[in-house]
């Protein structure tokens, strides 16, 4: 099929099936299925490990994959990598940004491996430069800039082929809580473009933030696949009560509390208490002569739908 | 466009997009920056004719340069200066600068997220080895033409003679690199590249080393090199200057499909 035709129809832009990763005897991606459409912001959940880079690696073309099927826009990475890279944009989970360079020319010459005139990345550098807010540090060198500055950098960079498919493993890792939100109002822009986006995530919240559709990985499998709310809706309840006691072991705490909750995980630090009405559980607690040392009701989050699904958090 | 795209169509295996073209743009960029780091490639080759060649040679005299042609050790060495600074360049370029991208700059894992394909590294890298080493060949050329050791209008060939001999040690430099684990494994390197540099009849010509030694000496890729060139800045051209020009053709072939494979059992796993 042309790409002309490709784009006519609805196929997704990523396809897989019984797609895996084998390193030796190591299976780091067993045997997923998956599909990517037009538009989505689509999420690999999981805690390190989980196979989701390397997923991310066979997509972006740089990894072969040792069994199942692969579509990426149609095309097969095998025989067309360099067609479909072309149409991809990378941020790796690593920043590789090219330290000889300055600020502007990490565009330009990146541009010029997609084989783009150069009065094309000229013009495409200095928008990308203001999308990224690294206007007024144009000509400097890469090294001082900040993790938050290089991080938006390699996005800028990444979009220089104006691609349809954007994949971002782990895009806001290692930053601080006000260069994530800057970051993240980047990827919704984009989002609203029309770009796809494919991202790895260890955070919930950003998933929760970013993401249309997500699959959570343990393993090297996929585990659950839909939207934040859905997976919220069958993997958790409405609210968690958060229970913390005066002790080192929660554990002898569980049998005093668990009719109270339809699913209880005991942490080394607390108890969570999974139920439909947060402040109901809590005044049972209470009624029972238990005195926490504190007493929290939230939401669920996608976090304690990883713990019901795997039995282990996210970030260890 | 052209060369590069045609020479990285050439390439039997593996993939590439033809756009080496854009790596070696990059490398120019990137000099731009550390302009002085290329200047200091000049003078060496240049210090050592004037100190060996000159100085050293008013000392030696004339020497025998084949077939009992007298020449002055000035003119016997200069050609052999260099091939040894092409070699030089091309496996300073290939190694050191090379391991540096590769390990710890991280480069080709951006360039090969693009179209970009591990040949298009492999012919890109060994195509700006050859650009920096036509350079400074280019400017010893001129400083030994002045220096008045050159002794025949076939010198001109000397220039992309000395672009050959680039390409055969930086297509086989790119490959070892793939396989260094550490600085430390740049030893051996050294330890190739010194004694080709000391032993490849090119401070003193074939004749004066023991007649079991002189097949070993003939071996080298060094040896064909200087021997290249010397023929031509000599002016003593013959059939014998094709035996040099496969040698080194193919061993910068055979290096050059290599590191291009080895980046990719590397780098796209």
């Amino acid at each position: 099929m042309t790409l002309r035709a490709f784009e006519a129809t609805d196929a997704p832009l990523i396809s897989a099936r019984g797609l895996t990763k084998r390193f030796g005897d190591f299976v780091a991606v067993d045997g997923i299925d998956l599909d990517v459409h037009r538009g989505e912001a689509f999420g690999f959940l999981g805690p390190n490990g989980a196979g989701k880079s390397s997923t991310m690696r066979m997509i972006g073309c740089v990894s072969p994959p040792s069994d199942g099927s692969l579509r990426i826009l149609g095309l097969d990475p095998g025989a067309d990598g360099s067609r479909i890279r072309s149409r991809l944009g990378v941020v790796p989970q690593r920043d590789t940004l090219d330290e000889e360079l300055t600020v502007r020319e990490n565009i330009l010459v990146y541009g010029r491996y997609f084989g783009l005139s150069k009065a094309v990345v000229r013009e495409r550098a200095a928008e990308l430069l203001e999308f990224a807010q690294l206007a007024d540090r144009a000509d400097s060198v890469v090294e001082p800039l900040s993790g938050g500055m290089k991080r938006r950098l390699t996005i800028a960079r990444s979009l220089v082929n104006e691609p349809e498919l954007l994949l971002l493993d782990e895009p806001t890792t290692g930053l601080d809580p006000q260069a994530r939100h800057v970051l993240w109002d980047r990827l919704f822009r984009l989002k609203r473009s029309g770009v796809t986006l494919v991202l790895t995530t260890h955070y919930m919240d950003e998933a929760e933030q970013l993401c249309d559709r997500l699959v959570v990985m343990d393993g090297g499998a996929i585990v659950a696949e839909g939207s934040p709310r859905q997976l919220i809706a069958e993997h958790s309840t409405r609210e968690v009560l958060e229970l913390r006691f005066a002790v080192d072991d929660h554990a002898p705490y569980q049998a005093k509390v668990a009719d109270l909750a339809r699913r209880i995980e005991v942490l080394p630090d607390r108890l969570l208490l999974y139920v439909d009405d947060g402040d109901a559980a809590a005044a049972a607690v209470h009624d029972r002569g238990l005195t926490p040392l504190s007493v929290l009701v939230r939401r669920s989050t996608l976090e304690d739908v990883f713990l019901h699904l795997t039995g282990r958090t996210l970030i260890d | 466009m052209g060369t590069a795209q045609r020479v990285s169509r050439m390439m039997p295996f593996p993939a590439g997009a033809g756009m080496a073209r854009a790596l070696v743009e990059r490398n120019v960029r990137a000099y731009k920056h550390a302009w002085t780091t290329l200047v200091s490639g000049f003078f060496e080759p240049v210090f050592y004719l004037f100190s060996l060649g000159v100085g050293m040679g008013a000392l030696i005299g004339d020497i025998d340069a084949g077939n009992g042609r007298m020449v002055a050790y000035a003119s016997f060495v200069a050609p052999a200066l260099m091939a040894a600074a092409a070699m030089n360049g091309a496996v300073m370029d290939s190694t050191f600068n090379l391991f540096f991208k590769l390990k710890y700059a991280k480069l080709y894992d951006s360039v090969l997220a693009t179209p970009l394909g591990p040949r298009d590294v492999a012919v890109g890298e060994i195509s700006w080895a050859l650009i920096r080493g036509g350079l400074y060949s280019t400017v010893f050329l001129l400083v030994a033409a002045v220096a008045g050791v050159v002794e025949s209008w076939w010198a001109v060939l000397a220039l992309p003679a000395a672009v050959l001999i680039g390409f055969a040690f930086a297509a086989v430099g790119m490959a070892a690199t793939t396989f260094m684990r550490s600085w430390q494994d740049f030893e051996y390197i050294n330890l190739t590249i010194l004694p080709m540099f000391l032993f490849s009849a090119t401070f003193f010509p074939l004749s004066a080393y023991p007649a079991a030694l002189q097949w070993v000496v003939q071996a080298t890729p060094l040896y064909h090199g200087a021997a290249m060139i010397r023929a031509l800045m000599l002016g003593d051209v013959g059939a014998s200057l094709l035996v040099h020009v496969i040698y080194l053709l193919v061993m910068g072939m055979i290096g050059a499909v290599f590191a291009a494979r080895r980046i990719e059992r590397l780098l796209l796993t």
